[in-house]
């Protein structure tokens, strides 16, 4: 009999290993896959079934011989779950599906057919070719992949670099862990593909420290692309591509594309002034493709199925899907990608069933820490780069954390100030300061001064134009749609006195 | 299982040097290879290392003190990290950071006397869809409360 029990962490930290362990122990053949991205069913258990594999979660040790014996009351068939069904998978194809391990598997699900049909093309033909299909940097900035990569293309220079940005430090997102713990072999294709485009033949993935598991599937991952030759001489052709990982130390500046390029050489991970473009001076002062784990995962589905199709999907100039990730204090949280133009409130309402504690939703913060509080009203937005833009928010790297009514927004919105003071890289005066002088001004709010509201106003204009990096930048962001759209907690109703 | 301060090989500290002077940037894999060996990165390995990168010992503090991650002394027998993010904050992380630290009587970065637990603030462990989250000697935990992470860190 055969099972599939996830390895990634979330499935882990809800009791995964137990299981599979309970599951070996009872002879079962056990699948450690990836996760399909239904957190609130994990473990979530499969079973083939007459050629279906039919779910069974959450999974405990009690449940294994109900489950074996078909006692077990099933979710039925895993892909016809409406949260799974409704969702346009792309670049998560084979994520939850496959062995990650399993260089068969990935080729059985379409895995390296991308690089294949990458290999008979020009460098300039790979570059136009991403350019076409509309991938936008999806660590957050949302700058055309293809463009940044025709950059370091026409570079000159004797060595140049794939860096693969996987320091997913924004609260409310794991889609680069999901990733790389349940189809690694995409990520590694992605950069390869990337190395043929720009002519670079070196890569790193700088991975956070705080994801050990994926950085254990990531590290064996590379070893076996290298025993089969899709790393060295890549599939046996002329073209050569090594990568490595290389751990974070819990520095969540170093998801800056600068500052991580001066942690990858050893130095503090200070975030350095633009110009030059790390697509010209990056990694050691070489020209630098900077991609975030999706971006590069999602090169592999272009390449296989073109251009054309992964641009028919999306919303204006945001095009093909987005792997969004529901957290927080959310019913059915997980990962759902699809094409992007969803509204945000069918997201929280509709797709994840509202908030878990069964209150009202208050609001949810979209895009991480630096990313803006959306209240209900604003829940028409479409979910893709402009229409956020235009709503005075940012998609991020598309985390959508959703909090109930008991919420404390002028707690949340200190917050953000007091993260951007513990995380500053201290480069630059108006967020290193600045974030202290915030947290401060809150305070004053919190006890009943009213006047320090303009204060606060005129400090977030600072660091929003001052900042050198999105740290600064950003944190009004928080901080301004609280104060904006719950001003009634900004009102100094003091609370127990100090 | 010991946590007194063995005395640091210099023999040891050089091998892991040089295992990563081929290395494009040898600076931060050093630091984790000192601190998965010792448990801390000691100052009896900062004037070797800023030999071999040929780095004045300043910038090499300035390094080792800029991430969160490095110790200059090792932790308790077991480290407990809490995510203090805006997703967990949403499932009540706040309280659950409270609780833990008023049982155990220590404050974030606190060891306990008997140095048994260290505990240390997180931002974002990745679990978000299943907070509040925590890591327990580096083994990941989902919807966690205070008594069940005491519990485990109670031997």
């Amino acid at each position: 009999m055969k099972v599939w029990v996830p390895r990634d962490a979330a499935a882990k930290a809800l009791g995964a290993d137990a299981v599979a362990a309970a599951f070996e122990a009872a002879g079962a053949e056990v699948v450690r896959n990836g996760s399909r991205g239904m957190i609130w069913l994990e473990p979530l258990v499969e079973v083939e079934q007459g050629g279906v594999r039919v779910g069974y979660g959450p999974a405990t040790v009690e449940t294994v011989g109900a489950i074996m014996d078909g006692s077990a009351e099933s979710l039925g068939p895993v892909e016809d779950i409406p949260f799974y069904a409704r969702q346009n998978r792309l670049t998560f194809q084979r994520c939850g599906v496959v062995d990650p391990l399993s260089l068969a598997d990935y080729e059985a699900h379409g895995g390296l057919t991308g690089l294949r049909n990458a290999l008979e093309m020009s460098a300039e033909d790979i570059t136009a070719h991403v350019t076409d299909s509309g991938l936008r940097g999806r660590g957050g900035a949302g700058f055309p992949t293809g463009i940044k990569w025709n950059t370091v293309r026409q570079a000159e220079a004797d060595q140049k670099y794939i860096v693969c940005n996987a320091d997913e430090g924004d609260s409310g997102t794991f889609a680069d862990r999901m990733i790389m713990e349940g189809d690694p072999f995409c990520l590694i294709e992605g950069m390869v593909i990337a190395g043929l485009g720009v002519g670079a033949t070196k890569g790193y993935i700088y991975l956070r420290s705080e994801y050990p598991d994926a950085i254990e599937v990531m590290e064996r991952a590379i070893e076996i692309a290298r025993e089969n030759n899709i790393l060295g001489a890549v599939l046996h052709s002329e073209y050569e591509f090594d990568m490595e990982v290389r751990v974070g130390a819990g520095a969540y500046v170093c998801g800056e594309e600068t500052s991580l390029l001066n942690s990858l050489e050893g130095k503090r991970g200070v975030v350095r002034a633009k110009p030059p473009l790390p697509a010209l001076e990056g990694f050691l002062g070489r020209p630098t493709v900077v991609n975030n784990v999706i971006s590069l995962a999602t090169v592999p589905v272009i390449f296989e199925k073109g251009a054309a199709h992964y641009a028919s999907f999306g919303l204006g100039r945001s095009k093909g899907t987005m792997p969004i990730q529901i957290a927080g204090n959310v019913r059915h949280g997980g990962l759902f990608e699809t094409a992007f133009g969803m509204p945000l409130g069918e997201l929280v309402n509709d797709i994840a069933g509202g908030t878990a504690s069964g209150r009202p939703v208050k609001a949810v913060q979209v895009g991480g820490p630096l990313g803006a509080y959306f209240a209900p009203e604003k829940f028409d937005t479409p979910f893709a780069y402009e229409p956020f833009d235009g709503a005075g928010g940012l998609i991020g790297h598309a985390g959508v954390v959703v909090f109930d009514d008991s919420a404390d927004m002028l707690g949340m919105a200190r917050f953000a100030m007091e993260f951007c003071a513990i995380e500053s890289c201290g480069k630059c005066t108006p967020c290193r300061i600045g974030a202290v002088r915030g947290v401060e001004t809150l305070d004053r709010i919190r006890d009943g001064d009213g006047t320090a509201i303009p204060l606060l106003v005129d400090l977030c204009e600072t660091m929003k134009d001052g900042s050198l990096c999105a740290l600064g930048g950003f944190t009004p962001f928080p901080v301004m749609s609280a104060l904006e759209q719950f001003p009634e907690e900004f009102t100094g109703v003091r609370e127990a006195a100090e | 299982m010991s946590t007194t301060a063995a005395p640091h090989d210099p023999a040891e500290i050089d091998a892991i040097i040089q295992s990563n002077m081929d290395l494009e940037g040898p600076l931060l894999p050093i630091l984790h290879g000192m601190q998965a060996a010792f448990g801390c990165v000691p100052d009896a390995a900062r004037a070797p290392i800023a030999d071999a990168l040929n780095i004045t010992e300043a910038e090499l503090h300035g390094v080792i003190s800029f991430y969160h991650d490095f110790r200059r002394e090792p932790a308790g027998r077991h480290v407990l990290k809490i995510c203090r993010a805006e997703a967990c904050q949403a499932v009540g992380a706040n309280a659950l950071g409270e609780d833990l630290l008023a049982i155990l009587g220590l404050d974030w970065h606190g060891t306990s006397a008997d140095g048994r637990v260290t505990v240390e603030p997180v931002y974002c462990l990745g679990l978000c869809a299943c907070g509040p989250a925590a890591m327990v000697d580096g083994q990941v935990r989902g919807r966690v409360t205070a008594e069940a992470l005491v519990a485990e860190v109670s031997a």
